[in-house]
């Protein structure tokens, strides 16, 4: 019984990409995505997908927290008291997220201007709170590392798509870059191509991710919420 | 003191945390589903952000800030701990979420009942945190200010779940096709509400 359960530990220890291992990856790209299945994250995220750009540096940001987040709570997970072990975890957040804000003003000043107040809220994203709780604090590294970054490029490919369709629509550019050649706009002359201001405004961030949603659960059928 | 109604009023209408800011989504979903827990919700984070944003409001100024250790002798004048804010923002929330937590629990058991469960979420809702950040990005005056613009976006919140609770209460006798069902409707909704808020963007106080 012992020489059993000793081999199975030993391989899994030796797949480091074995299917399980996999799933966590790809689980949260669709299927359980943290943001349109679970819920999590919304609150700093949804701000800064005016343009691409600030949406990227957002995403590899809360990928670097999520991701060693996870790590530094699973190796250490032994050792946090029960009782303590939301602090523990806010200060560990609280410091990775510290290291990305540094970083961001040290190499991307103005980024971290127009991310402002939004880099600092990672530490009280849901993502994170949610991935250490609900998978860390009972896992090994490795899979924790995984699981982490599954999770936050679930949220970045969510993140992506608003962030595109918002600037597309509504300024005309991707990544600062022009798509709809100037020629077309209202002038005097030409055809009469307005932007969509409605797009760089707030509320339809939340327009664009409930249409997501739809989109997802139209063809993902075991994703619909029974009726109440 | 009209200073102080400005920022009153703009905190609640025009910079509101869920509408114009997108912060503390995450509860403000999870826990729309009735107009009772809602309310129970939203006066705890009114409760919560009364006391951080001024308790933050003194730790930026007198220890965080460049030069806010001047009182303790000339030769810290040149010191800047900012970098430093986050962990402390967070760390105070967290105590003082624990704190209210226990004297509410002893002073008043009947409060404590109806906030009880809310109470520890709150430490990691987006909003109190925000409100403590917004507090130090837009530099505000004095204590009293501080304090008004906590205050005036917790009101802000509250309203704002409130709201949806009501609305996603109705909407469950409403044929919504099968995927937008629960989650989806609440986003478009909360974007609807979110252009409603707009038309106050105008208002000069």
């Amino acid at each position: 019984m012992t020489t059993q359960a000793a081999t199975s530990v030993k391989k899994e220890k030796e797949a480091l990409f074995s299917r399980k291992n996999l799933k966590l990856l790809k689980d949260p790209l669709n299927d359980n995505n943290p943001v349109t299945v679970q819920v999590l994250g919304i609150c700093s995220a949804l701000a800064v997908t005016v343009q691409v750009k600030p949406s990227f540096y957002m995403c590899m940001g809360v990928l670097f927290v999520v991701a060693m987040g996870n790590v530094v709570i699973s190796a250490i997970r032994n050792f946090i008291p029960n009782r303590v072990r939301i602090i523990a975890q806010l200060v560990v957040v609280a410091g990775l997220v510290t290291i990305v804000d540094q970083v961001l003003k040290a190499y991307a000043y103005d980024m971290s201007k127009k991310l402002s107040v939004f880099v600092g809220l990672i530490i009280t994203n849901c993502i994170v709170m949610g991935r250490l709780e609900a998978f860390a604090m009972g896992n090994r590294v490795w899979p924790s590392l995984l699981d982490g970054i599954g999770n936050a490029l679930g949220y970045s490919v969510i993140l992506m798509i608003v962030a595109t369709v918002r600037e597309i629509f509504g300024s005309g550019t991707f990544w600062g870059i022009r798509l709809i050649p100037s020629s077309l706009y209202a002038t005097e002359s030409s055809a009469g191509y307005v932007n969509n201001g409605m797009m760089l405004l707030p509320p339809m961030a939340l327009i664009i991710v409930g249409i997501i949603i739809w989109v997802q659960r139209g063809t993902n059928k075991k994703l619909i919420e029974k009726p109440e | 003191m009209e200073n102080l109604l400005s920022i009153f009023v703009r905190s609640i209408f025009v910079d509101n945390m869920i509408f114009a800011y997108f912060l503390g989504m995450c509860s403000y979903l999870a826990v729309s589903k009735r107009v009772s827990t809602a309310i129970g919700l939203g006066a705890a984070v009114i409760f919560v952000l009364t006391v951080t944003v001024p308790v933050n409001y003194l730790i930026e100024n007198y220890l965080l800030k460049k030069g806010a250790l001047k009182w303790l002798g000339p030769e810290f004048a040149a010191l800047d701990l900012g970098f430093l804010s986050l962990i402390f923002f967070i760390a105070v929330i967290a105590a003082i979420v624990q704190i209210v937590e226990m004297v509410v629990e002893k002073v008043s058991p009947p409060l404590y009942n109806a906030l009880g469960i809310f109470l520890p979420l709150i430490a990691v809702n987006c909003s109190i945190l925000g409100g403590s950040l917004f507090m130090q990005t837009r530099d505000y005056g004095s204590l009293a200010e501080a304090t008004v613009f906590g205050f005036g976006s917790g009101i802000g919140w509250f309203i704002a779940i409130v709201a949806i609770a009501a609305i996603r209460e109705r909407i469950r006798y409403s044929d919504v096709p099968a995927p937008l069902r629960g989650l989806g409707m609440s986003f478009i909704i909360t974007g609807l509400m979110g252009i409603a808020f707009l038309s106050f963007a105008g208002i000069k106080i």
